[in-house]
């Protein structure tokens, strides 16, 4: 895959390091004169001087031959717009923005984003799923198909301890697609499938019953 | 008309004292609390510090029942990227953004936004100068 980075900090110096060993033809933009110097120093002719916002340079990297951009420099709007114009003008079938303001994300996929990457959100999806009080994880959106994996997990006081599966009535649509338990590792559960408490509850929910489906299975 | 101006530079404040003077509610944000010496003594709009990219900003600026948006502050991104979040998110009747870079103007007028881009308006100008 021919694959354009803008920004060449640390984010994208990695990055680019990373796919070019996986055989990807890599060319990262950066305005920035040291650091272009450094990522050709190490990494060889993959560097181009310039603003990648800018129609001029993303022409001179040959956007539209391209088969992504991912936008990693430390400013939202700077990421937005490389994207958009890579998208609008170049075609580019995939864009990636990493966001810096978590609350970006949700504006980001309104405007036609691909993909975002918050680090931000990331580190505290990590800490939600360290932390045992709290019941819900989202594990994975899949969000063309408008459906997410979640993990939640049974707290001792919840109505469903001790309950078969088929007499829990679980919103719809939503799929169990594993219990993880203490005593009985992990199983795909069937209908006499029992809940235990801290039985770790893997499923595929729409994101409409998610708070519900929570409701069901933690009783809060 | 309730309008918010994002970007309280020479431009910026000029446009909110003129809107202000006409009896518009005008609210001008910027990051820079100095900014807001380019306004005039008598100006009666609201001054706010606040970040056009920022939703809570904005909501703090009162974006919800804005019924005109005009972003002017120094970067092309941050301008795009606010106008696009009052026009797609908030529903803002009127959304203004000034875009220097043609190229960049020319996208996003296509993508719907109404833009001014100061470059190619005093290229124009200067042009005409020229020849007169």
């Amino acid at each position: 895959m021919y694959i354009i980075i803008v920004g060449g900090g640390k984010v994208g110096y990695y990055l680019a390091r990373t796919l070019i060993n996986e055989g990807h033809e890599v060319l990262v933009i950066e305005q920035n004169p040291q650091k272009c110097e450094r990522i050709a120093d190490e990494l060889g002719t993959v560097v181009l001087r310039g603003d990648g916002c800018e129609a001029s340079t993303l022409a001179e990297a040959g956007a539209s031959r391209a088969d992504m951009l991912i936008a990693v420099t430390g400013d939202d709007e700077d990421n937005l717009v490389a994207c958009q114009v890579a998208k609008v003008r170049f075609k580019v079938p995939r864009t990636i923005a990493r966001i810096n303001n978590p609350k970006n994300e949700r504006i980001f996929k309104r405007l036609g984003i691909d993909v975002t990457v918050s680090a931000t959100n990331v580190i505290l999806e990590h800490i939600e799923h360290e932390v045992p009080t709290h019941p819900l994880t989202r594990l994975l959106e899949l969000r063309d198909l408008g459906l997410e994996i979640i993990e939640v997990r049974i707290p001792p006081t919840s109505p469903v301890v001790g309950k078969r599966l088929a007499d829990v009535k679980l919103p719809s649509p939503s799929v169990l697609a594993a219990v993880i338990s203490r005593g009985r590792g992990a199983l795909i559960p069937n209908a006499d499938t029992v809940f235990q408490a801290n039985d770790e509850v893997l499923a595929v929910v729409s994101p409409e019953v998610e708070a519900e489906f929570r409701r069901v299975l933690t009783g809060a | 008309m309730k309008v918010i101006i994002m970007g309280c530079g020479r431009v910026g404040a000029m446009l909110a004292w003129m809107l202000d003077r006409e009896g518009h509610e005008v609210t001008v944000m910027d990051i820079d609390p100095n900014a807001f010496r380019f306004l005039p003594p008598d100006f009666k709009g609201i001054p706010i510090v606040g970040n056009g990219i920022d939703e809570d900003d904005l909501r703090r600026a009162g974006i919800e029942e804005a019924d005109a948006f005009v972003a002017a502050t120094r970067g092309d991104n941050r301008n795009v990227m606010a106008c696009q979040i009052a026009k797609h998110i908030y529903g803002v009747p009127k959304v203004v953004c000034r875009i220097f870079d043609p190229i960049r103007e020319d996208l996003y007028r296509r993508l719907g936004l109404v833009t001014i881009s100061p470059t190619v308006i005093s290229a124009k100008l200067f042009k005409e100068a020229l020849e007169q």
